[in-house]
């Protein structure tokens, strides 16, 4: 008998306490809580609770809830995505004839390996998709190239270009399988309240809140609402998870969360909302990008440094390429202008004669001399591949589409019951094609920490837990990040000296077996 | 040396007592012998020092709180606790060892109560259809994780601050929300005939007055064929280098007098006390930190941390 009376006790004194508040304000409770939120009816019966709420419905988005529906212990979570944009719910139905479009990622070994793991990439497979299995890069110089094969490291292919559109689909198409998340789309974000940190360490500030609320705050809406939860839901009701995040919709709904999932992009919300600072800077670069027809079918990434700007090549299958060429913004209105014809001719003359001379292929003939082999280890077969030119651009498929390139980095991915995923976390400059794939690393990473966290009984939102996914996916990122920004800055100059020891960079990576593999790897997102 | 002495002095004689108790009741306790002889070093000198008044007590809190029985608990223990109770859920404050631990502790435990009670470990809430009591829960560090995951869970603490804190948070997420608190002590339970499928004493034995009693009464809660997990500190040099001199002088992890070496328990006598009380160990695991990735893990190294689950025998 002691023991029923002690275990209620908590609620028992919350419970007087708001019944003398509501003798004094009777009637006020149902009129202020209409007025409040006229839309949300589900509110009172539990249904806006949520465990997970991911606010962006893009590939990463997409990919968090694909990746928690994916497995035994995360899919007993109640998850929403929350979307505004109504076209990322389409169906991909494009025929293989027809022009695919120019956004496009290409995407590494370990993502497709994410996407074999949560069931997507079965229908990408079914659909369009360029495998590549060789990349070649070289600067306009001509002094230097390097050129690497899947076989250097025993794969097949080093990676796939992919439709974005095709990629956003079949994982929306792999969760609306399971039918585990509530989708709720489009609806706009209009606010994010994350609770106050201290709010979660003491006791004895929410016994004096609650007293002080219930003496001073008469009629107020928070008491009324905290009133109506008690009522209802006592003695098993949580009416103080006010640490729980609560996601506001335009319209008035009201989700509460375990965790918010910021998957909104370069310019999240959340993460402004949630306090969470960025670094980076502007490149003074436009990317501009187009679907182009070429001479012939190839399944080689291609890539050529000009001191504006990466130009690269990439397969989409059949004789058809995408162009993703990042330059000056003047020089990239000035191609988004021109007719399709100058644009094919200025692409040729960008791949191969503007600024300088194709590099030679004999520049590297005693490094495939086999005395070198016990110093560098066995050579990957690329090492005796000469420099190979890229395919001839035939005609422009597309319209050209152009957009600012910068690197910004959040300096916290997390938050109390926050985290950032995807380009809400980090955008970095497109010139080997890893935003996308650090995306889905993030999203596996975030998946497999919660996993772990309900393995063992934790708070999915709770910092500490959090904490973990920050800090792997920063040893994962900043890495990459770095390097990606040194190559943009390192050809970015032109400057004799460093002109040749970019070259000897480049021939260093052609000819040094284990770094060569060392490096492949690293792009493979092994 | 003012760490709590005062309360080294009676609870390190009983402990003696009951090791001497033991040692004498049971010839084939070697390990235990020998471990009596090494704890006299530390429990010698404690017994020269008088007993540290109240405010000095309060004047220098601990971590832990105490967590027993009338019989077995202490209260210059609990009353270290009770001081700094308002800190069980601050993950950065004087809890943070444990909440760093914790997640080691409970996967060492989900995976036991999984084998032994054949339930699926691949569901997110395995113990569903346990009950389970956790002796000395403090803040509720143990108690909401194992709530998380099915069970119906029963917190019991000696101070009562504790289970305030505990309660409060506890009704802050609704999976929490089922757990019962009771300020009481195992003993108490015992008198009701309370009966439990698991019963829980983690970091807890090392600040309780009377181990053997104490071992009892977590027997006595236990139902047949169920199951008692303990955790603990060992009383090995190394526990005293990192556990004391590490975590609570250099590192301040701790404040400083939560442990006191001569409490602490080894192996040996933890297999000896449970087999006394008719528990028998099923497994036993190191709980071990690495500075350089700055993570805990479980391992088989159990001179620092360890855990153990035993099962209590049908007779």
């Amino acid at each position: 008998m002691r023991r029923a009376t002690i275990r209620v006790v908590i609620p028992v004194v919350r419970w007087q306490k708001f019944r003398c508040l509501s003798q004094v304000t009777d009637g006020v409770p149902q009129v202020s809580s209409a007025q409040e939120r006229p839309t949300n009816t589900s509110r009172e019966s539990g249904d806006d609770q949520f465990d997970v709420v991911i606010v962006g419905g893009g590939m990463v988005g997409a990919a968090v809830g694909c990746g928690l529906a994916s497995s035994a212990l995360t899919r007993s979570l109640r998850v929403a995505i929350v979307d505004g944009n109504p076209a990322t719910k389409e169906k991909y139905n494009k025929k293989s004839d027809a022009v695919p479009d120019s956004r496009v990622s290409a995407i590494t070994p370990a993502t497709v390996r994410f996407l074999k793991d949560v069931g997507a990439w079965e229908n990408i497979q079914r659909s369009r998709h360029a495998p590549f299995d060789a990349m070649q890069v070289w600067d306009y110089s001509g002094l230097g190239y390097t050129r690497y094969q899947a076989a250097d490291v025993g794969e097949d292919f080093l990676g796939y270009v992919v439709e974005n559109n095709l990629l956003i689909s079949s994982l929306a198409s792999a969760l609306e399988r399971t039918g585990f998340a509530e989708i709720i789309c489009p609806a706009t974000v209009q606010g994010v309240q994350f609770p106050a940190k201290t709010s979660s360490s003491s006791a004895r500030n929410l016994f004096e809140n609650l007293s002080e609320r219930a003496q001073s705050h008469i009629g107020a809406s928070t008491c009324v609402r905290e009133q109506k939860n008690v009522g209802q839901t006592s003695p098993n009701s949580f009416a103080l998870n006010d640490d729980w995040a609560q996601v506001m919709l335009e319209g008035g709904r009201l989700l509460r969360t375990r965790l918010v999932v910021g998957a909104d992009g370069g310019r999240s919300r959340v993460r402004d909302m949630a306090g969470l600072e960025t670094r980076g800077w502007d490149y003074n670069q436009h990317a501009l990008i187009c679907t182009v027809r070429v001479g012939y079918h190839h399944s080689t990434a291609w890539q050529r440094f000009l001191p504006t700007g990466p130009l690269a090549l990439l397969p989409v299958g059949e004789d058809m390429s995408n162009i993703v060429w990042s330059t000056t913004p003047e020089k990239a209105k000035e191609l988004k202008a021109m007719s399709k014809e100058d644009f094919v001719t200025a692409v040729n003359r960008a791949l191969t004669e503007d600024f300088g001379p194709l590099p030679s292929s004999r520049m590297g003939g005693p490094f495939n001399s086999k005395w070198l082999t016990p110093l560098f280890g066995e050579m990957p077969p690329s090492v005796s591949e000469p420099f190979i030119a890229p395919p001839p651009v035939t005609a422009c498929l597309s319209d050209r589409l152009s957009f600012p390139l910068s690197l910004r980095h959040a300096t916290k991915y997390v938050s109390n019951r926050v985290a950032l995923v995807g380009d809400a976390a980090h955008t970095v400059h497109p010139l080997a094609g890893q935003g996308v794939n650090l995306g889905f690393g993030d999203a596996a990473t975030l998946v497999e920490t919660l996993r772990e966290g309900i393995k063992t009984g934790q708070d999915i939102g709770e910092l500490a837990l959090l904490e973990k996914y920050e800090k792997e996916r920063l040893w994962a990122n900043l890495p990459m990040m770095a390097v990606l920004d040194g190559f943009q800055r390192v050809f970015g100059t032109d400057f004799p000296l460093l002109n040749i020891a970019r070259a000897g960079g480049f021939n260093a990576v052609q000819y040094i077996g284990p770094l060569k593999k060392r490096i492949i790897s690293f792009a493979m997102g092994s | 040396m003012w760490r709590m002495r005062g309360n080294a002095i009676s609870s390190s004689s009983l402990w003696r007592q009951s090791l001497r108790y033991l040692s004498s009741t049971s010839s084939a306790s070697v390990p235990s012998c020998s471990h009596q002889v090494v704890s006299d070093g530390p429990s010698t000198s404690s017994r020269n020092e008088t007993p540290p008044s109240t405010a000095g007590v309060l004047a220098s809190p601990s971590q832990k709180p105490n967590k027993k029985y009338r019989g077995s608990i202490n209260d210059v223990e609990t009353a270290k606790f009770a001081a700094i109770a308002d800190t069980w859920w601050d993950h950065h404050g004087p809890f943070k060892p444990l909440h760093a631990i914790n997640p080691v502790r409970l996967s060492f435990i989900r995976s036991a109560l999984c084998h032994h009670f054949r339930k699926d470990a691949s569901s997110a809430t395995p113990l569903d259809g346990l009950t389970i009591v956790d002796v000395g829960c403090g803040g509720g560090l143990a108690c909401e994780p194992l709530a998380r995951m099915g069970a119906q869970v029963l917190g019991v603490d000696a101070v009562e601050k504790n289970i305030k804190v505990a309660s409060v948070h506890a009704m802050k997420d609704p999976s929490t929300s089922t757990i019962q608190y009771r300020c009481t002590t195992a003993e108490q339970l015992v008198h009701e005939n309370q009966e439990f499928d698991v019963v829980l004493a983690l970091e807890v034995i090392e600040h309780v007055a009377d181990h053997m009693e104490f071992c009892k009464s977590l027997a006595s809660l236990t139902k047949k064929n169920g199951m008692v997990i303990i955790s603990t500190i060992n009383r090995s040099i190394s526990a005293y280098g990192l556990a004391i001199v590490g975590a609570e002088y250099v590192l301040g992890w701790l404040p400083k007098g939560t442990h006191d070496w001569s409490k602490f328990v080894t192996p040996e006598e933890l297999a000896l006390l449970m087999k006394r009380t008719s528990l028998s160990i099923e497994e036993m695991a190191g709980v071990v930190f690495n500075p350089l990735t700055q993570k805990w893990s479980l391992s088989d190294d159990t001179s620092v941390n360890y855990i153990a689950s035993s099962v209590r025998r049908v007779i």
